[in-house]
């Protein structure tokens, strides 16, 4: 009972994944919409100064994500750390 | 139908990393499907982005000028960075349930008191 | 590990290094960023701790380290931040960018050029910020990890 379930959500999940990509006609090698990117390209050179137009995407025009990106690496650590430390004091008071 | 051969790609990796991290007990498998969920969503990022003939975005000594969309190269990125540190933190959680419950499997992971 | 695996570890750590570090300068110029040549640079770091034993390695690189790394890199990528808004622009503005004798402020040759390193404005210093705080994450995680198989790990008596 439970796999039947679980098969029928996956083919209804890819079904409407193929009815997407057909009704929406996305062809691989063809972007449709592409007037942000293009304006990337053509002006990000002078606007930013940077050859790598990803790496100006990246630091400038959406510097916020990236400011977001690094704090998520940082409370991560913070997370990891204090998750390990906890478990390494409550072993040593077991094993006393 | 030929030329989407990628899109199919990430259909395929996205049903198998959804099935994974729904049929499967394991903890470690369920963050691994996870992992394989990430990187499906990548490949379709970047391969939404690519243009016919086009070369990496960048301008040192560049071939031609006719380049792929970097914003969706961008997005890849964060999404990696991002990804890293969601597997390390739920590995670390993964070793803390197999230390507090002595099992990885999620079915007899049930006590909720502490 | 073996002496044969803790050589070759010696022999590759500083071209490991060097190649990182070589990413994250060459950021807005060349494939790469921050958070590549972070993640290799945390490759070197992971490379020492897997050939060398635990409590030689711990004396040479230490925690305290990596949390600084971590700590000056979020720290400096917000100070660049903040230096838009204190010379009268909005948060995150390149304003060191195209303008001449400033640091990393030579005006580049648009269209397809050879490159050249002292341009860019912000974006570099970003760069570096940026990787020493993925260098010191990174390497942290693993000496998290490797710390508690050490002490508390499955075989207590292989602990070395």
């Amino acid at each position: 009972m439970r796999n039947l379930a679980v098969a029928s959500i996956l083919v209804v999940l890819s079904g409407t994944f193929v009815y997407m990509t057909a009704g929406h006609d996305i062809t691989f090698g063809r972007p449709v919409n592409t007037q942000m990117d293009d304006y990337f390209l053509a002006r990000g050179q002078e606007q930013t100064g940077a050859n790598n137009v990803v790496t100006a995407v990246v630091f400038d025009f959406r510097g916020f994500d990236t400011l977001g990106e690094a704090t998520v690496l940082f409370v991560v650590v913070l997370g990891i750390g204090m998750l390990f430390r906890k478990l390494m004091a409550r072993e040593e008071e077991e094993s006393e | 139908m030929l030329a989407n051969v990628p899109f199919i790609a990430f259909a395929l990796i996205a049903i198998i990393g959804l099935a994974t991290m729904i049929m499967r007990k394991n903890i470690i498998k369920i963050i691994l499907g996870l992992g394989l969920l990430e990187g499906a969503v990548n490949l379709f990022l970047v391969a939404l982005g690519y243009r016919q003939d086009g070369i990496a975005p960048i301008f040192t000594n560049a071939p031609s000028t006719k380049m792929v969309l970097p914003t969706v190269q961008a997005m890849a990125l964060t999404s990696i960075v991002i990804g890293v540190a969601t597997m390390a933190l739920l590995l670390s959680f993964a070793v803390f349930i197999y230390k507090k419950y002595g099992t990885l499997n999620s079915d007899s992971i049930n006590r909720l008191k502490g | 590990m073996s002496k044969i695996v803790r050589a070759a570890a010696d022999f590759l750590y500083p071209f490991v290094m060097i190649f990182g570090f070589y990413i994250v300068l060459h950021g807005h110029l060349t494939p790469g960023g921050g958070f590549q040549g972070g993640a290799v640079i945390a490759t070197g770091i992971a490379l020492m701790f897997a050939a060398h034993r635990y409590r030689e390695i711990s004396l040479i690189f230490k925690k305290a380290i990596f949390n600084v790394c971590e700590t000056f890199g979020l720290l400096m990528f917000i100070t660049f931040g903040f230096a838009g808004i204190f010379f009268g622009k909005s948060f995150l503005y390149n304003w060191m960018v195209n303008i001449p004798g400033m640091l990393f402020g030579e005006a580049v040759a648009y269209g397809q050029n050879a490159g050249n390193l002292n341009t860019g404005g912000i974006i570099p210093l970003l760069n570096i910020a940026v990787g020493v705080e993925v260098l010191g994450a990174l390497s942290l995680i693993i000496y998290y990890m490797l710390t508690y198989v050490v002490k508390m790990g499955v075989n207590k008596e292989d602990a070395s």
